[in-house]
């Protein structure tokens, strides 16, 4: 509406002008002179009104969506369940959330506007044109279906040298990337001169894909000021024969050479609007599949909610298959943990200790009715609650670049987050912390780059402790830690788990040893099973574990 | 601290000192500039011929009803206007090539730099930001060549062939005109330093709102597992919001701005009518003149309106070029290959290589010692094995010899002569890498084992392939070995990649052979077949094996044993297996071990040093 209003006031001005030149021709009065410019002045303020309005409606419009629609799209991911995101490269994602939302928000706000723009432009003009002069309009317009065919001629060239280009540009991309990743291979070969020998034909090849789409682009922007060029010449050659056969005022004649200008940039806009459209749908789909992506781990549709579970754990002939993969990472595995008991799980790299933690919190999901919180199948609890009831301390924990204290308390509301200091202690954390230059404070950078990976684990753990949840589940969380920390962590440790439900795998015996229960685990399934006592009597891998680590321990004291 | 923050930089929009060295960059075009320019100026020039024309087609054609003088004028308004599109295709073409090559060059000489960075470096800047610089960076650089160009010479010049034109048709009009020229530089100065604030405000906000979202991806099960969805949406939400606050607030401004632009262009157009009305009316002017003069002043404010979007281009670039000469400042390895002087011969085959430590310290990160006052000498033809618990040091001493690192204290000798004192490439070009992880680059079986080396002919590879035995999987592959390798291998088993490592390090004949044996994931069948390969790769040369299988070991001609980076036994197999010390314990423990997980690793230095 703006958009029309603005341009139907604008396209006035010709007219004034025309009535004032026309006048001019005859003889006028220094005060009609002065009425005329006033009247041009009025015309573009009001035309300005709606213009300022234009935008601060139709561009503001396109900022909220963009706005409502990445809200959306954050919101969605949050909700996609951890495997989805193994197969899927951040930077994809990320693209995604910028480039293509980018790429629609265009095509929403100034799309929409100079769409309207110049439509409106367009038809205004030429009515205005045919009530001046028909023929001459017809005249004046002969090139235009000039612009329609190079626009669609070029256009689709140019989107295919584009895709071209893009498609060089990824492979630049890869090849550099995995000059990166491989560097140790390329120095130690001293593979230098030919990497950069390869990346420099790759880098031509990029150059000339690029000069290839210019030579084709280049000639777009120039034709399209030509054919209106040729507009205006024809109204200049048809026109001015059509004002000496006095067919047409020279006021008329004036008013058209404006109008005619005012064509041009609504055509050369044209081309560029079409574009919008063409990236702005491609990227909505793409979004469009994202958002189309159902959750397949979520809350049941009647999802059971109780109060504080005990924490009675069990899983019940569970054989899991990661997606994609082709062996079991568990087999049949079946054990009970009564509220309140500890079970270690223990057995080499890959054998499936943390596939058992990550089928708890329905990381992946288990079976139906295979994995039970309380008697109750975990995937028929609401997701939120059950996640509410664990709390997990990972292998490799992930700390955001935020300060100690929000690292710690990033699991708990923030009410609760006052016993920050005492699970920190309980971590052996706290005494790090004040050595820190701004204590609790501290910012950890990125991924908690500026803290050893002792320390990540700690902060771990007291995120952990924090949540106050009835089941424990720790994940090797001690493997950056020395002997001497990890037994005083134990030992605070041990008091909390006494009134928890505690899932612990370990490597180390000594960390083990005091579990109500120790499971070994070999290839996805459980070898062994009992207290230290009993699996030492046994004499099978878990007293060979025991043998080694007696023999590691001898080695490190000498 | 936060190294996304470095991101968020905004350049100044003009830095003399940049300009110095994007200008070096220039040079060998400053030919085709010179053109460019010379041809932006003339097609400015003929630019400014239209409304002059149009002029002449009123004032001598049609109100003198000249219809031989009207179609002379249409005619030369033809040609002007071929001779427009042409000189603008041009003028693009040449531009866009020299900002293309410009790129190129650019590009070259960043991969060239970072061929040339220490090892360490890497450990500390992520592959992707690497990446950025190299593509964004270079692409918004560009993005100122071209637009800055054509801001500089066409609109620059425009503006100025508009006010002498005008000059040259009316002074008396043209300063009435003009007298709108103070609001024009009131309006855009009032507009610039809100804008500049506005945007600067949009690009720290979205790269905040990136961060948040690039973290939040990372680490998306922690978040789940925590149950912090709900508090980081209302985060995201707050800095989304924000974000779009400050979108808003430069639309704001742009709406104002814009229309107020043609406000003031009205104005003049006004004033042109009124004015130049009453001088038409008392024969002063022409009325031709009087058409033109609308025509020019609507095509000076066009180039106005554009300049604040260039302004934000330039600032962008800016930013950008200082990241990228950081990055080409960023001092090189020492070590590195010296790629101002062609490749040095290679050296010719001496079945060995004498290696010697001499007190070595190395730290990664000072005082805490990888290796200390380690000294040892490794006989041409020798085969050691180096044997230690993981985090005693055995994979950064191979780095040493490499010269991936430099030691902080003692000298590393290859055959009598210090190691800086050697011509890097001709060094390593004398050893074979074999990795416990593998990297295979993507390409052909027989490019990775090649390296793409024209100096190892196909027959190198083939026979290569045949003595460490890989000559059976590739036989089974379609194409053998040409057969297509994936990103990092991805169709390959682990013993695969394995044995396209030792014919890739094979096929080099190397004096000296470091190998960083592999220890999980190969099957039985194809670890009999690796363990050939093996005893075949360690013939005739100097070897040094970090060592995970017994019987390797029992191969070798001596074991050193490293302990906290320390050298605390040497010897063979029995001897140290009878003396009952570190190595027998670690033989103990390896034993055990292949039945169960070994031990993790201990605390490594923050930085995350390489183990």
């Amino acid at each position: 509406m703006c958009v029309a209003c603005a341009n139907l006031i604008a396209l006035a001005q010709p007219q004034v002008l025309r009535h004032a030149v026309d006048d001019l021709y005859r003889g006028v009065t220094a005060e009609k002179l002065g009425r005329y410019a006033l009247i041009l002045f009025g015309i573009a303020l009001g035309a300005g009104l709606f213009r300022f309005a234009m935008r601060k409606t139709l561009i503001a419009i396109s900022r909220r969506l963009e706005y409502d629609l990445r809200n959306e799209l954050f919101a969605h991911l949050q909700r996609l369940p951890v495997g989805w995101f193994q197969h899927r490269r951040t930077g994809e994602l990320m693209s995604v959330a910028t480039n293509d939302l980018a790429a629609v928000r265009m095509m929403l706000g100034p799309g929409v506007m100079y769409t309207v723009n110049t439509l409106t432009v367009g038809i205004v003009s030429i009515a205005f044109m045919l009530a001046i002069s028909p023929r001459l309009t017809f005249w004046s317009l002969l090139p235009l279906p000039l612009v329609s065919v190079s626009v669609w001629y070029f256009g689709d060239r140019i989107h295919r040298r584009f895709e071209q280009v893009q498609e060089q540009f990824a492979g630049l991309s890869a090849f550099v990337q995995e000059n990166l990743a491989g560097l140790r291979v390329v120095r130690a070969f001293a593979n230098e001169r030919h990497e950069i020998a390869r990346f420099g034909t790759l880098n031509e090849r990029y150059r000339d894909q690029n000069l290839d789409l210019i030579r084709t682009s280049g000639v777009f922007q120039p034709m399209l000021a030509l054919f209106s060029g040729l507009g205006a010449l024809i109204v200049i050659w048809v026109g001015g024969r059509e004002v000496m056969t006095e067919r047409i005022t020279l006021g008329q004649f004036v008013a058209f050479t404006v109008y005619l200008a005012m064509l041009n940039w609504p055509m050369v806009a044209l081309g560029w609007v079409i574009n919008l459209f063409q990236r702005g749908s491609a990227s909505f789909r793409r979004i469009a599949d994202l958002l189309d992506t159902e959750p397949s781990i979520d809350s049941p549709s009647r999802p059971v909610r109780p109060e504080r579970s005990a924490g009675e754990l069990e899983f019940r002939g569970v054989t899991f298959t990661y997606p994609g993969a082709d062996a079991p990472a568990l087999r049949d595995v079946s054990f009970r943990v009564a509220a309140g008991r500890t079970v270690a799980l223990v057995g080499r790299t890959g054998s499936g200790k943390s596939t058992v933690l990550a089928l708890l919190p329905r990381l992946f999901d288990p079976a139906p009715g295979t994995v039970f919180l309380d008697g109750r199948d975990v995937r028929e609890l609401d997701l939120g609650w059950l996640r509410g009831q664990l709390a997990i301390v990972p292998q490799d924990p992930f700390l955001f670049s935020a300060t100690i204290r929000e690292n710690i308390a990033y699991g708990v509301p923030e009410e609760a987050s006052h016993a920050v200091q005492r699970v920190a202690e309980v971590a052996r954390l706290d005494d790090d912390i004040r050595g820190f230059p701004d204590g609790y404070a501290t910012r950890v950078g990125e991924r908690g780059i500026t803290l050893s990976g002792g320390q990540r684990q700690r902060t771990a753990i007291a995120r952990a402790l924090l949540r106050d949840a009835p089941v424990l589940l720790l994940d090797d969380c001690l493997s950056s830690v020395d002997t001497a920390t990890e037994d005083a962590i134990l030992h605070g440790l041990r008091e909390e788990m006494r009134r928890r439900t505690t899932l612990i795998v370990a490597h180390r015996v000594s960390t083990v040893r005091e579990a109500d229960e120790i499971l070994v685990f070999d290839t996805g399934a459980i070898v062994e099973r009992g207290t230290h006592v009993d699996l030492l009597a046994r004499g099978g891998a878990y007293a060979a574990l025991h043998r080694a680590q007696q023999l590691e321990e001898e080695i490190a004291a000498s | 601290m936060n190294a996304a923050e470095h991101d968020e930089d905004l350049g100044r929009p003009y830095d003399h000192q940049l300009m110095r060295r994007l200008a070096r960059y220039l040079r060998p075009y400053r030919g085709q500039v010179v053109l460019a320019g010379v041809i932006t100026l003339a097609e400015a020039a003929i630019q400014l011929c239209f409304p002059y024309l149009l002029k002449e087609a009123i004032d001598l054609g049609i109100r003198h009803h000249d219809i031989e003088v009207l179609d002379r004028i249409a005619l030369t308004y033809l040609a002007a206007l071929v001779a427009a599109f042409g000189l603008g295709y041009l003028q693009s073409q040449i531009l866009q090539r020299v900002g293309q090559g410009l790129m190129r060059d650019l590009r070259a000489d960043l991969f060239a730099h970072l061929q040339r960075l220490p090892v360490a470096w890497f450990d500390k800047n992520p592959i992707g930001r690497v990446m950025t610089r190299v593509t964004n960076d270079v692409d918004q650089l560009n993005e100122m060549f071209t637009a800055g160009i054509d801001a500089l010479f066409g609109d620059l010049f425009m503006l100025i062939g508009i006010v002498f034109a005008m000059s040259q048709l009316d002074v008396e009009l043209l300063a009435v005109t003009f007298s709108v020229l103070p609001l024009i530089v009131l309006v855009t100065l009032l507009f610039r330093s809100r804008v500049r604030r506005a945007f600067r405000d949009v690009r720290t906000r979205l790269a905040r709102l990136n961060a948040f979202l690039n973290e939040n991806l990372s680490g998306m099960s922690t978040v789940q597992v925590l149950g912090r969805e709900s508090r980081n949406f209302a985060q995201f939400d707050a800095l989304d919001a924000e974000h779009r606050d400050a979108h808003l607030r430069v639309n704001n401004y742009h709406a104002i701005f814009f229309p107020a632009l043609e406000w003031v262009s009205a104005i003049a157009l006004s004033l042109i009518v009124w004015y130049g009305g009453r001088q038409v009316m008392w024969e002063g002017i022409t009325l031709g003149i009087l058409v033109a003069f609308i025509q020019y002043t609507q095509r000076f404010f066009r180039p106005i309106s554009d300049l604040s979007e260039k302004y934000g281009i330039l600032q962008q670039a800016m930013a950008a070029s200082e990241r990228l000469f950081a990055l080409l400042d960023t001092p090189v390895d020492p070590a590195s290959v010296d790629l101002t002087r062609p490749a040095p011969p290679a050296l010719m085959r001496s079945g060995g290589m004498r290696i010697e430590f001499d007190g070595v310290w190395f730290a990664y990160e000072e005082p805490h010692w990888v290796l200390e006052d380690l000294s040892f000498v490794v006989e041409p033809g020798e085969k050691v094995a180096l044997v230690g618990a993981t985090g005693s040091g055995k994979t950064t001493l191979t780095s040493l010899v490499l010269r991936f690192h430099e030691p902080q204290r003692g000298v590393i000798r290859v055959d009598g002569r210090p190691l800086a004192e050697w011509d890097v490439e001709q060094l390593r070009r004398r050893v074979g890498l074999v990795l416990q992880d593998v990297f295979l680059f993507s390409g052909t079986v027989a490019s990775n084992i090649s390296l793409d080396d024209a100096s190892i002919p196909r027959e190198r590879v083939e026979s290569a392939t045949r003595e460490v035995h890989a000559d059976g999987f590739l036989a089974r592959l379609p194409g053998g070995l040409d057969a297509p390798v994936l990103e990092r291998g991805a169709t390959l088993s682990a013993g695969q990649k394995q044995l396209v490592s030792f014919a890739r390090a094979l096929a080099r004949d190397p004096d000296l052979l470091i190998l960083d044996e592999a220890t999980s994931s190969i099957d039985t069948h194809t670890e009999r077949d690796i363990q050939q390969a093996l005893q075949r790769l360690m013939r005739d040369r100097t070897s040094l094996v970090i060592a995970h299988r017994l019987s390797t070991i029992a191969d070798v001609d001596r074991i050193l044993v490293l302990h906290h980076g320390r050298l605390r036994e040497s010897g063979t197999h029995p001897d140290l297996l009878s003396a009952r010390g570190l190595y027998w314990r670690l033989h103990q423990l390896q034993v055990l071990g292949g039945r169960l997980a070994l031990p993790g690793a201990p605390d490594p230095p923050a930085t995350g040093a390489p183990a």
